[in-house]
């Protein structure tokens, strides 16, 4: 580990950042939604459903392109970004925050989704029965017995957003403290032919992605041994 | 129009495929059976009255308060006090037996009415006192329906909805579950919607009875009406019964019979135990009660009481079910017998005609008709 530079754990640190940032924030957005994809009746419910798992099929450069114009000067992201005097969202960790966000949607809605569904109209009732307001069953029964779909969510989220590369790529110019993050910064070592470090941080990934599928299965188990 | 101590329940309308038009009214006391064959309609009145499922045109009224009314009214199921124990227990698996029996009990004492119904009660009553730090999911069927129907309970009822709670479970276990559900009839002033298919349990528990065919409501009313009532398909079945409450007035322990005092005569019945003024339910059987011009001479049959002939109805195979009411003057309760046209015309009976109605008592004792001991187990 001798000789490394000492700015390789900037991207390391940056990433980690976004990564919880986004997906504290995507529980936040992404449990409501997948609450509403599985209880409500509506006939649109399907499409909102495919628009959240569009960025899974779509190329990453698409998703970006649109991003990009979005967080720039004359999409919304220049309005919001006026508000303390900036020209734009793009190319700033606020920006990777919004593109991390969306593009790893349907990763996060989708194991929530189910867990929602797969609890069934039964333990809502029960509760309402015993005087729960919708929002008490919600909190007090609903969201417990899915809690396992919620880490699913969690672990999934913060994984894709460490993963993501070419949505990153698009929208954050890969500005070295600011917006460089690990996926980056290895696509940045391999093209100043930096192997050893492209290396670490690759090898980082590699296992950091072992330690996610893991602990995925676990959860599933977990789940799975609730259930019974 | 809203009624003082009763309930008054009114459902028209379709629900996917099934068209229901059921209306009724029961007393606000006592335990209403909803009976029928399945697909009936049962669970979507229960459920309607629960709020859990709307029809437009509805009516539910308890004791006076408007749960649904046609002016639009509908309360949401959380603001109705009522208990729901559905077929299945459907605990909530992440909390602990205790926690599920807490949950929905009124929080805070802030200066509101006491509970009705103590925790300390509810489990002794169930007898879960074992059980309260466990998780459901290491519950045995009846043990969790059980936790049910105390968590149901300590919500405060005014009102107890049970959708079938013994179906899911075997012989045993419903015959462990059973007295309880008596016991609960009998100490809380709780008025009770009970669903079953079993005319056992309904024999047992049961004070008005609300018969439903195909969304419809074919009869209701108190339950030894329905069951003497030769046009409902109960009175007609093979093992039609009546079932009679009476009061305790002696027991001879030497032979472990006791008296049980009626509106129209008096009948001995096997027990192991009795307290004399106790009130204690029987089930009299169609087909062992026989009948007899005059009274009978020495006979082993102990139960030979004065009645008059009611009706007499032809059903299948050429047999008669007979309507007689106790009592020389046929003024006390309805009871049923069910006899071969053979015997009806030997006896030269007819409608009007004073006859002796013979039961042996041992027909009425435990394991058979007295529904207060488990039958046929």
């Amino acid at each position: 580990m001798q000789n490394l530079p000492p700015d390789i754990w900037v991207p390391v640190r940056l990433t980690i950042e976004l990564a919880a940032i986004s997906t504290f924030s995507l529980l936040l957005v992404a449990t409501p939604l997948a609450w509403w994809l599985a209880r409500s009746h509506a006939w649109f419910k399907e499409a909102i459903a495919a628009v959240v798992s569009l960025t899974m099929v779509l190329p990453p450069t698409v998703l970006g392109f649109y991003l990009l114009i979005a967080l720039g000067p004359d999409g919304p992201g220049g309005v919001i970004a006026s508000l303390w005097g900036a020209r734009t969202l793009a190319f700033t960790f606020g920006g990777l925050v919004i593109g991390s966000i969306i593009s790893s949607m349907p990763f996060v809605v989708q194991p929530i989704r189910n867990a929602f569904a797969a609890l069934g109209d039964r333990p809502l009732e029960a509760a309402a029965t015993l005087r729960a307001s919708p929002a008490r069953a919600f909190w007090t029964v609903a969201l417990p017995l899915a809690s396992p779909g919620l880490l699913s969510g969690a672990v999934l989220g913060f994984a894709h957003t460490v993963g993501e590369f070419g949505v990153i790529l698009m929208i954050g110019g890969n500005i070295p403290g600011h917006t460089r993050v690990m996926s980056t910064a290895i696509f940045d070592y391999v093209e100043t032919m930096q192997w050893r470090e492209a290396n670490v941080l690759a090898g980082g990934m590699v296992v950091f992605a072992f330690a996610v599928i893991l602990s995925m299965s676990l959860i599933e188990k977990r789940f799975a041994r609730a259930r019974a | 129009m809203t009624a003082e101590h009763m309930i008054r329940a009114e459902f028209k309308g379709t629900i996917g495929k099934f068209s229901l038009d059921a209306a009724f009214t029961t007393p606000a006391k006592g335990v209403t059976a909803l009976f029928g064959p399945s697909g009936c309609g049962k669970t979507t009145v229960l459920r309607c009255v629960a709020g859990l499922q709307r029809v437009t045109d509805g009516v539910c009224e308890i004791d006076g308060e408007v749960w649904q009314g046609r002016d639009g009214t509908f309360l949401p199921t959380y603001r109705r006090p009522l208990g729901y124990v559905f077929q299945e227990a459907s605990l909530f698996q992440h909390l602990s037996v205790r926690r599920n029996l807490m949950f929905g009990a009124p929080r805070g004492n802030g200066g509101g009415a006491p509970a009705r119904i103590t925790f300390d009660e509810v489990v002794e009553l169930l007898g879960v006192t074992a059980l309260l730090e466990r998780s459901p999911k290491n519950l045995s069927g009846g043990e969790r329906q059980r936790v049910a129907i105390g968590r149901a309970l300590l919500s405060q009822p005014k009102l107890l909805l049970m959708d079938e709670p013994l179906s899911a479970l075997d012989r045993v276990t419903k015959s462990e579950i059973l007295p309880f559900l008596e016991r609960l009839r009998d100490r809380l002033s709780l008025p009770i919607f009970y669903i079953t298919h079993d005319l056992a349990e309904i024999e047992r528990l049961a004070d008005h009875m609300v018969l439903l065919v195909k969304g419809h409501v074919v009869a209701a009313g108190p339950l030894t009406e329905l069951q003497s009532d030769p046009s409902l398909p109960l009175a007609r079945a093979r093992d039609a019964a009546v079932s009679l409450e009476g009061v305790i007035e002696s027991y001879d322990e030497r032979y472990g019979l006791l008296t049980l005092g009626f509106n129209g005569g008096r009948f001995i019945v096997p027990a192991s135990r009795a307290t004399i003024g106790e009130h204690r339910r029987i089930s009299v059987v169609a087909d062992d009660v026989s009948l007899a011009r005059e009274p009978p001479g020495l006979s082993s049959i102990l139960n030979v009481l004065p009645a008059r002939i009611v009706s007499a109805n032809p059903v299948d195979n050429g047999e008669f079910i007979v309507v007689i009411a106790l009592g020389a003057d046929g003024k006390g309760n309805h009871i049923l017998s069910r006899l071969t046209r053979k015997s009806w015309d030997l006896l030269a009976l007819a409608e009007g005609a004073s006859v002796h109605a013979q039961v042996k008592a041992v027909a009425l004792g435990p394991g058979r008709g007295d529904p207060s001991e488990a039958r046929g187990l």
